[in-house]
């Protein structure tokens, strides 16, 4: 029996790798189309500038590694993972700040760990985080939606020097997201109640995205169908999504039956930050997220509970990074605790027991 | 789809795990009857192992002249099954021929050449099989060569027989044929679907069993049909469709959708109370007990896209692979592989220069758009393996051990239990031989376990040779003493 034949299938089966990626960045497109038109000029330069780079340094490092850059390049990987890194960013957040996460991401979220496949860490995540914890300051200056020609929109050459230059961002324009929000007013003593009612927050914008946030997460109702779409394509298993999203809403419910003056409702916290976006497109990811369907339910579950403690009782108003690190550090544990029951073997992988009567 | 006044029944209630939807592919051969009227090629080579099992011990000499249907060789050890003559002629020759596996390494075969008669041995007598008890049908069976033909080879009077150890309430008749391209059990149900339900009557008859379900996936409805008004005056044979879902036709997959139930890891499936026959088994019983018939022909699919026109050819044992492509119109130039069986489980062969044996259920020839020839990408743990996976393992796990030479944890995740149906490979995005790995990791088991049972064969021979030694030497001191003993007794 030799070691390596090329398989006896007939061809064309399944869908290539570059399928796939394709897929989930035609899922993308809506969410990341209005967040470019929600923020204008400085947004879309952020945007090229954080993809550009992770492709380029995707290329420098296979270029290092001795493996063929076109091919590699073109499964796509790297491209989207600057996209979701771009969509997780400060939309008008300077351009070092996305070239810096792309090089986090690509060099040591991803290529020293082994390249596509070997990452421990979700790449985008991963700066996501280094970049809040090293720039705190630039990871969390929001500001209010201003599509082109509004009133507080820049236009491309002002915004060429926001990003590229040191011209700092307009007055007035600058805000904070709701959850930010939220715990400031409640650190400050004020209820709940009050707190939304004299915020600028409707749960309506918050669905539909017209508030502050990063670049590509402000509208839940437009990252979740991307991701809808992407289970119906089977490109994802429904399990992360689900146990994800349910976790933080039935905790959420929970908290806020107990007491609504302190905990906000589990509408308000499926549509802030970036939740949607990671139960379809960032805890999906297959490299970190577990093999199996019971395992990719746990580990949906688990962040989101990570989630809503952070958010919740946390120093971060924003959990979705750290949840997500968190989980992808207990994937090899679940992978190899959590597996599917073998045909004729019991859960733990004992042989079932024959019927009594047959021996 | 209904047959109204059949009895066609859908059991399964039970879910299946996994499986893949492949092309069927099966629309080049399906609708075009079976080819029997074969010319005798010049030569036929008939190996000594066409069976799971021990090669079968030959009782005729070169030279000798044979009639069709004769015995050449029988069956010896406990597993093993007879080979009988494809027609009457010549034995010319018992030398080592290329045998069809993927090594087609020369192994020991019988060469006959036909006197183009065809004349038959004299049959035993046509018996009421009925009249006849279990333990003459499974001798029958045993002398009619008859092995599963579904391309697992193992000897069918042994299966028969565990009737006796084990009660079997289900007889199941494995007529799924998920494999791509693969055809001839099709055709065999549609045109002979009265002698395999003679053939099943027999078996139950010989088990003992009063129920058989015959399982037909459904996209075959000829099929379905024939064997539904076949099976219609005996109520105690069902016809059941079972979805086409690769690899429905795996025993323990039918088994579990079929009767709910699940053999345990150590087990087999008459440890259920169930017991799987292939349908083209099922004829060969028929014709072997009610007509006496040895196994000397086969029904087999010819196929792939160097082939002109695919057929499924009833040929004769032993007749060379190349003759019948080349009957079917073969083109060797577009021809980029030669599997044995189906394009998923089948064996690839280096050439086709190898004859036809009982368990070969196609022929394929098979072009360059057919095959997977792309380069393997990094796995990126898209999990695909494991939804497709019908066993529950988890391939992409047991793939990165098996490749960094961790075959003892790869076997933790059930490498053991994998049946290399190539779901895996099949989905990979990442084209990615998966089951490749997996079947050189059971090789390299079987070849450790091998070689520890060598070990301790060794240790034992040696331990024994030191008793025996040991006796020697005692028994000749015993002696030496005795015969002192007797001198100086005798002695005044």
């Amino acid at each position: 029996m030799s070691a390596l034949r090329v398989p006896v299938a007939p061809a064309r089966a399944a869908t290539p790798v570059q399928g796939i990626m394709v897929r989930v960045m035609l899922a993308l497109v809506p969410a990341t189309g209005f967040g470019l038109l929600l923020f204008g000029w400085p947004a879309l330069y952020l945007f090229a500038t954080t993809v550009l780079s992770a492709l380029l340094f995707e290329a420098v490092c296979l270029r290092l590694s001795a493996k063929p850059v076109a091919p590699y390049l073109q499964d796509g990987s790297a491209l989207l993972t600057g996209w979701l890194l771009a969509l997780s960013l400060p939309p008008w957040a300077p351009w070092w700040l996305g070239a810096a996460g792309s090089a986090l991401a690509i060099v040591v979220g991803k290529q020293v760990y082994g390249g596509i496949g070997q990452n421990l860490f979700n790449p985008a995540m991963f700066a996501r985080v280094a970049l809040l914890v090293s720039f705190p300051l630039e990871m969390t200056r929001w500001v209010n939606p201003a599509p082109p020609f509004s009133e507080h929109a820049p236009g491309p050459l002002e915004a060429l020097g926001m990003t590229f230059g040191q011209a700092a961002a307009i007055d007035g324009v600058t805000s904070a997201t709701l959850i930010g929000y939220v715990k400031t007013e409640l650190s400050q003593g004020r209820p709940l109640s009050e707190a939304l009612a004299s915020g600028q927050f409707g749960l309506g914008a918050a669905w539909l995205g017209w508030i502050p946030g990063s670049l590509g997460e402000t509208s839940a109702v437009l990252v979740a169908g991307g991701g809808l779409w992407l289970i119906r394509q089977r490109v994802i298993g429904w399990h992360i999504p689900a146990s994800l999203l349910a976790t933080v809403a039935a905790l959420a419910t929970i908290f806020h039956l107990i007491d609504g003056e302190r905990y906000l409702g589990p509408l308000w916290h499926l549509a802030s930050g970036g939740v949607m976006l990671a139960a379809f497109f960032i805890a999906t990811d297959y490299v970190t997220s577990p093999s199996s369907p019971r395992g990719q339910l746990l580990f949906g579950a688990g962040c989101g509970l990570v989630i809503f403690v952070i958010r919740t009782f946390g120093g971060f108003p924003e959990g979705v990074g750290f949840a997500v690190l968190l989980m992808n550090a207990l994937t090899p544990v679940i992978d190899y605790y959590v597996r599917p029951r073998i045909y004729g073997r019991d859960a733990k992988g004992r042989p079932l027991k024959l019927p009594e009567d047959k021996r | 789809m209904a047959f109204p006044g059949f009895k066609l029944t859908w059991q399964g209630r039970r879910k299946i795990k996994g499986g893949v939807h492949l092309e069927s592919r099966k629309e080049f051969t399906a609708d075009k009857p079976i080819v029997s009227d074969l010319l005798l090629p010049e030569r036929l080579y008939l190996p000594l192992q066409q069976h799971a099992g021990q090669p079968a011990e030959p009782v005729v000499r070169v030279g000798d002249k044979v009639l069709k249907g004769q015995l050449l060789a029988a069956g010896q050890g406990s597993i093993s099954a007879p080979v009988h003559a494809s027609t009457s002629g010549t034995i010319v020759a018992l030398e080592d021929f290329p045998a069809p596996h993927p090594s087609a390494l020369p192994a020991p075969t019988f060469i006959l050449e036909p006197d183009g008669e065809d004349r038959w041995v004299e049959l035993g007598p046509e018996a009421d099989p009925f009249g006849l008890a279990p333990e003459d049908i499974c001798a029958r069976v045993d002398a009619a060569g008859i092995v599963g033909m579904g391309g697992a080879a193992f000897p069918a009077a042994i299966k028969l027989s565990l009737g006796r150890r084990t009660r079997i309430r289900t007889l199941l008749i494995n007529g799924g044929e998920c494999e791509p391209y693969l055809s001839c059990d099709d055709r065999l149900m549609r045109e002979r679907a009265a002698g395999i339900v003679d053939g099943i009557r027999i078996m139950l008859h010989s088990l003992g069993c009063r129920h058989a379900i015959v399982a037909v996936e459904d996209n075959k409805p000829a099929a379905l049909a024939a064997m539904l008004e076949a099976a219609r005056p005996h109520g105690f044979i069902e016809v059941a469709a079972v979805p086409s879902l690769y690899p429905m036709g795996w025993d323990k997959n039918l088994i579990r959708y079929l009767t709910g139930k699940e053999v345990p890891a150590n087990g087999r499936s008459a440890d259920v109370g169930v017991l799987l026959h292939n349908v083209q088994t099922a004829y060969a019983v028929q014709q072997a007990v009610r007509f006496g018939r040895p196994l000397i022909r086969r029904v087999v699919t010819v196929s792939g896209g160097a082939v002109a026109a695919p057929r499924n050819l009833e040929a004769p044992l032993g007749t060379l692979l190349s003759e019948l492509l080349a009957y079917c119109g073969h083109r060797p130039d577009r021809t980029v592989r030669y599997v044995m069986g189906g394009p998923m489980m089948g064996d690839r062969l280096p050439h086709p220069h190898v004859p036809l044996i009982k368990g070969a259920c196609g022929i394929l020839a098979l072009s360059a758009g057919e095959i997977q020839a792309e380069d393997a990408k990094p796995c990126i743990r898209c999990s695909r393996c494991v939804t497709a996976c019908p066993v529950g393992l988890l391939p992409l796990e047991m793939m990165s051990r098996i490749r960094t030479g961790q075959t003892d944890a790869a076997v933790g995740f059930g490498l053991e239990d994998c049946i290399r149906c190539g779901s895996c490979s099949y989905v990979c995005p990442s084209r990615i031989p998966l089951v490749h790995y997996f079947k050189y990791g059971q090789g390299e088991l079987m070849a450790r376990r091998e070689a520890q049972r060598k070990t301790e064969e060794t240790n034992r021979l040696a331990a024994e040779k030191q008793r025996r030694l040991e006796r020697t030497r005692q028994e000749a001191a015993q002696r030496k003493a005795q015969a002192q003993a007797a001198a100086s007794g005798g002695a005044p």
